[in-house]
């Protein structure tokens, strides 16, 4: 039997026990924004990674999910009409985002992404009729599930696993699929692909929907679990931050966002405890990720595992190149 | 009347600080085609050092000029070495680009914050600027003025440099064409360095000579960053012209968004470069499509 199915149920296994493990609520709320985190740079990837599209702009498509969600309950509306709303609106405005951003792709696409993102947050920011400017908006519960209160931070933490999972297994298909497989296509070879019969910005387009849908989904679990809203959450350095993630785990891969993601929500929230310069500490590491290894942390250590396997002289046949679909 | 007036005052003298930020910017974007993320941190550094340098380290005051060309040399030297040591193992690599560029503006961030704190510092304008000229009914402060004097002599300076010397010529064939200008035997790579320093060293001295106006605090660099980024997308990168064009209308549309229609400020200044991006994508006066 290969290593991998194991290593799979291991990690399953210990993300199911964690709040047995792990005492104290704090490292319980630590791995549920780790995982809702990693929800939205797994979305990130699909057009980073996978796509060659470089967003900037996600942060504001994730924003106006918060923004969506916080105005409908806020209206008085019950939680699954506000979370049905948040995700139309996440959907409609990635959809507005995909349309202007596709007429590009390269520095291009980043650009046109990142002025959407600005323009949002601008709105968010002065907007203060609308938006309460930096005071924010305030979302007083959380949903109670066929009658389970969320408000325990494991009962929080084992609904963001569940949908987790789902995304896990969702972005799984999806890159095994043949729209995942002509999505790569595009990233390589975007004429090639053209005059082989794929439409390119149809794929790409399509890339973005799911792409907006997980960054949509994290939105969600994201007011619900700190419940509130302001736009701080919009800036730029929050798109720049989950890019990190994404890069820094392994853009293109399936586990790189999610080690991507422990690694920034860790050294921010439980390092920085400990260190005072821990913002310097993330800025060193990655800087050390792209000399030591440029491609992330996860197809990189793979990449050294085989190298060390190869000098001991074992066979290197069990071992398969971790994190590539 | 005087409100438009100086309104209009202080859109040039504001569009002046741009285009200090946004040319290095542009020369750098359009010749090495890399989104610099650290020009923020370059422009909050010197800022920092200048304000060091003024205010007096270890018993030595300096003159306001001495201190910013002194705090523009040392960021020019570190750009120069970020770049060497850097940049030039990344070549065309767009992700890891962004990764390094952005862990160092975390870094440079971080160090300012851990040297100079939290708290804002405010530089004093040289002396001999501190009063005010008065033009029949209207009264203008001196340094505001002095610093859209010193805009046009960097501008002029810089044209001379782009158009009418051997360096500047290599430069432009870089811009234009990187892989004909190396056939030809420019060593580009070289180009870069000497770019790169020469942008970080005149996002310095803007810096200082912004400081008096803005004061200096944390976050400057993410403040500065984008409106550099929307003046080159404005203008197109790698053009002078561009950057000079783009500053000005960038300088209007921020203080007169920010004074007639403060909730949408931002949204009229990040739209105009939206617009270019989708409909003109190389910018008004750029030379390529990025």
């Amino acid at each position: 039997m290969s290593p991998r199915p194991i290593a799979l149920a291991v990690v399953f296994v210990a993300l199911a026990t964690l709040p047995f493990w792990l005492t104290g609520d704090y490292y319980i709320n630590v791995a549920s924004q780790i995982l809702f985190y990693a929800i939205f740079a797994l979305g990130l990837n699909i057009l980073a990674g996978y796509a060659g599209l470089v967003s900037l702009g996600h942060a504001a498509l994730f924003g106006i999910t918060a923004y969506a969600l916080a105005y409908t309950a806020q209206a008085g509306f019950g939680h699954p009409i506000a979370i049905l709303a948040a995700l139309v609106a996440g959907l409609i405005a990635m959809a507005v985002f995909a349309v202007l951003s596709l007429r590009a792709t390269g520095i291009g696409f980043i650009m046109i992404t990142l002025a959407l993102g600005e323009i949002v947050w601008g709105l968010a920011y002065r907007w203060i009729s609308v938006t309460n400017g930096d005071n924010g908006i305030n979302v007083h519960t959380r949903p109670m599930p066929f009658g389970f209160s969320l408000e325990p931070p494991a009962a929080f933490y084992y609904t963001t696993l569940i949908v987790f999972v789902i995304s896990v297994a969702a972005v799984t298909m999806f890159v095994r699929s043949p729209l995942g497989v002509a999505l790569m296509g595009t990233r390589d070879q975007p004429r090639r692909m053209n005059a082989l019969g794929f439409h390119v910005w149809a794929i790409r387009f399509w890339a973005c929907m799911l792409s907006g849908l997980l960054t949509a989904v994290s939105g969600v679990l994201f007011v619900y679990y700190t419940q509130f809203i302001s736009p701080q959450t919009l800036e730029l350095t929050s798109s720049a931050e989950v890019l990190l993630m994404v890069i820094s785990g392994g853009a293109g891969t399936l586990l790189g966002p999610i080690v991507g993601s422990a690694l920034v929500v860790i050294v921010k929230s439980v390092v920085s405890g400990y260190i005072e310069r821990w913002n310097m500490l993330l800025g060193a590491i990655f800087v050390a990720i792209v000399i030591l290894m440029p491609e992330g942390i996860v197809p990189g250590s793979a990449r050294l595992w085989r190298l060390a396997w190869r000098k001991i002289g074992t066979s290197d046949k069990t071992v398969t190149a971790e994190g590539e679909p | 009347m005087n409100f438009w007036l100086l309104l209009t005052v202080n859109s040039i003298t504001f569009g002046s600080l741009l285009f200090l930020v946004s040319a290095g910017f542009s020369l750098i974007f359009g010749l090495m085609r890399i989104p610099n993320l650290t020009h923020g941190s370059l422009f909050m550094l010197g800022a920092y050092f200048g304000a060091t340098f003024v205010g007096g380290m270890l018993g030595l005051t300096f003159n306001f000029w001495v201190a910013a060309l002194l705090a523009a040399a040392m960021v020019a030297a570190c750009g120069a070495a970020l770049e060497r040591l850097l940049l030039r193992q990344l070549p065309g690599q767009q992700l890891a680009q962004v990764l390094v560029t952005l862990g160092i503006s975390f870094i440079v961030a971080d160090f300012c914050l851990m040297v100079w704190g939290g708290d804002p510092i405010s530089v004093a304008s040289p002396e001999a600027l501190t009063g005010f000229v008065r033009a029949g009914p209207f009264v203008f402060p001196n340094y505001r003025l002095a610093v859209i004097v010193i805009a046009i002599v960097v501008a002029i300076g810089l044209w001379l440099l782009l158009d009418r010397t051997r360096l500047g010529a290599m430069i432009r064939a870089g811009v234009d064409d990187p892989d004909m200008a190396r056939v030809v035997g420019i060593r580009v790579s070289q180009l870069f360095t000497i770019v790169f320093a020469l942008g970080a060293g005149i996002a310095a001295f803007a810096g200082v000579i912004g400081a008096p106006i803005l004061t200096v605090y944390p976050g400057i660099d993410q403040y500065m960053l984008p409106l550099a980024l929307v003046v080159v997308i404005l203008g197109g990168s790698g053009s002078l012209l561009g950057s000079v064009v783009g500053s000005l209308v960038i300088g209007f549309i921020y203080n007169f968004g920010q004074a007639l229609l403060p909730e949408l400020a931002y949204f009229v200044l990040f739209l105009p470069m939206l617009l270019v991006l989708i409909f003109r994508p190389q910018g008004l006066f750029g030379r390529f499509i990025p």
